[in-house]
C-alpha cells in the first residue's frame, strides 16, 4: 500500500507501507490494504507508519488524510518526524493552538461547540507534547 | 564635438552599469531556479487538496447549509482586492502589469456601483495602488523580511483575510498575482478565493468516500485551509514570476549597455582620429608657411 505524507511546502515521505495509524478527529484509525475509501480530518497527534519492519513516527497537525484505492495520502499543514521535533517547534505548534482557542473564545462566544473544539485542539497539543517527550506550555483555558 | 575625456568617462560608467545588470541577472537566475523548485514541491499538496475540495464542493456546495466561504454571503456588494506584488523593483513590467489588472478591475467594479476595498501584499503594489485608491486601503502585508516564502507567511495573509470575512467586511475576495509561464512570459491573473471556487481542471474524483466526522464538518475544516493553500500557491507563482521578469529585464539592460558601449567606442575612436588629423594639418600647414 502506497503511503504519502505531504506538507504545503514539500513531500515529506513516500513509501510502501504495511499499515498506517492516523490521528483522526474522531479517533485514531489504522489503515491497511483494501481499507474503504475515507477522508478524515486530523487532530494534532502522532502518525505511525509501519514499513518494512520499522515504524516511522511523525507529529502532524491540521489537514486531512485521504484513503483511496491505491493508498493513503496524509496532507498535513505541519508535519515533523518525531526524532526531528524540537522544543521550538513544539512551542510554535502549541502557540498556534492557544491562539486558535483564544480567538474562538473571543468571536464565537455564542457558539460553544466551536470553543469546545478549539479547547480539544489545545488538549491534543499537550498530549502530543508528552508523547514526544517534550514539555509543552501550560494551556490557558 | 564631445571631448575625448568625457567620452572616455561615459564609456567607463556604462561599462560599470553593465557589470551591475549582468550580476543582477545572474542572481535572478539562481533565485528563479530556487523559486521554481519551491513551486514544484508545493504542487503535490495543492493538487490533492483541490481534488478533494472539488469532490466536496460538488456534493455539499448546492445545499442551503453550505458554509458561507463556499456559497458566499448572498450579496456581492463589497469586493476585497488582494494585490500581491514584489518588495523590490527593477523587474521590468512585473509589478506594473499586476497593478494595471487590479486597477482595471477596481474601475469596473466602481463603475458597476460596487464598493471596493484593497489589501496589498508587497511594497511595490502598495505604492502603485495608493496613488489612485488611497481611500480604499484596508491593509498591507509586509513581506520585506521574508527570505524564503513559507506556508506560514501565506497562513498569515489568509488569517487576516478570514478575520475580515468573519467581521463581514466584504462579500467577495479576489487575489491578483502573476502566473509564471516561462522566463519571458508572466501572465497577470485574477483569481476569486472567497466564495471559494475550485480552479478549472480539478474534477471531482469517481471514488465514493466515507467522510469522518461528516461531509459538512470536513468541508468546514478544509475551506479556510483551501484559501491559505490558494494564497500560498499564488505567492509562489509570484516569486518565480518576479525573478523571471527581473532576469529578462536585466538581460535586456545588459544587452543595451553593450550596444551603447559599442556606439560610444566608435564615436570615441572617430573623435580621436579627428584630433590626430587636426594636429597633423596644423603641423603640415605650419611647416609649409615657413
Amino acid at each position: 500500500m502506497q503511503f504519502e505524507l505531504v506538507s504545503p511546502e514539500r513531500r515529506l515521505a513516500s513509501m510502501d507501507a504495511a499499515s498506517v495509524q492516523i490521528p483522526g478527529t474522531d479517533g485514531d484509525m489504522t489503515v491497511m490494504t483494501d481499507h474503504a475509501p475515507t477522508i478524515t480530518t486530523l487532530r494534532p497527534g502522532m502518525l505511525r507508519v509501519e514499513a518494512g519492519g520499522t515504524t516511522h513516527e511523525y507529529v502532524v497537525t491540521g489537514g486531512f488524510a485521504e484513503i483511496g484505492a491505491n493508498g493513503v495520502s496524509v496532507l498535513a499543514e505541519r508535519a515533523v518526524a518525531k526524532s526531528d521535533m524540537t522544543q521550538d517547534q513544539m512551542d510554535a505548534m502549541f502557540d498556534d493552538a492557544q491562539d486558535a482557542y483564544n480567538r474562538a473564545k473571543e468571536i464565537r462566544a455564542t457558539e460553544p461547540g466551536l470553543v469546545d473544539d478549539a479547547a480539544k485542539l489545545l488538549a491534543d497539543m499537550v498530549a502530543v507534547g508528552s508523547e514526544v517527550g517534550l514539555s509543552s506550555k501550560q494551556p490557558n483555558l | 564635438m564631445p571631448n575625448l575625456k568625457d567620452l572616455k568617462n561615459r564609456i567607463a560608467s556604462v561599462k560599470s552599469t553593465r557589470k551591475i545588470t549582468k550580476a543582477m541577472q545572474m542572481v535572478a537566475a539562481a533565485k528563479l531556479r530556487r523559486a521554481q523548485e519551491a513551486a514544484e514541491q508545493s504542487r503535490p499538496y495543492s493538487e490533492r487538496f483541490l481534488t478533494v475540495m472539488a469532490g466536496l464542493a460538488s456534493s455539499v456546495g448546492g445545499s442551503d447549509s453550505a458554509p458561507k466561504l463556499l456559497s458566499g454571503t448572498g450579496s456581492d456588494h463589497v469586493h476585497l482586492l488582494i494585490v500581491m506584488t514584489s518588495e523590490r523593483g527593477l523587474c521590468g513590467g512585473f509589478n506594473t502589469n499586476i497593478a494595471k489588472l487590479a486597477r482595471q478591475r477596481a474601475q469596473d467594479l466602481i463603475a458597476g456601483g460596487k464598493k471596493v476595498k484593497i489589501l496589498t501584499v508587497g511594497k511595490k503594489g502598495r505604492d502603485q495602488m495608493k496613488r489612485d485608491y488611497a481611500d480604499m486601503f484596508v491593509g498591507h502585508v509586509d513581506m520585506s523580511d521574508v527570505k524564503r516564502m513559507s506556508y506560514a507567511d501565506a497562513q498569515g495573509v489568509a488569517k487576516d483575510v478570514l478575520a475580515r470575512f468573519d467581521a463581514e467586511e466584504f462579500d467577495v475576495a479576489t487575489i491578483f498575482f502573476s502566473r509564471f509561464q516561462n522566463v519571458v512570459t508572466q501572465i497577470p491573473t485574477a483569481q476569486q478565493i472567497i466564495p471559494f471556487e475550485v480552479p478549472e481542471g480539478y474534477e471531482a474524483p469517481d471514488t465514493l468516500y466515507d467522510y469522518e466526522p461528516d461531509e459538512e464538518a470536513v468541508l468546514a475544516d478544509l475551506l479556510p485551509r483551501a484559501i491559505a493553500t490558494s494564497i500560498f500557491a499564488a505567492l509562489l507563482e509570484n516569486g518565480a514570476s518576479e525573478q523571471g521578469a527581473r532576469m529578462s529585464a536585466m538581460d535586456n539592460a545588459t544587452r543595451n549597455a553593450g550596444d551603447m558601449i559599442e556606439k560610444l567606442t566608435i564615436e570615441y575612436n572617430r573623435s580621436r582620429q579627428a584630433v590626430i588629423t587636426n594636429e597633423l594639418i596644423e603641423i603640415i600647414s605650419g611647416a609649409e608657411a615657413l
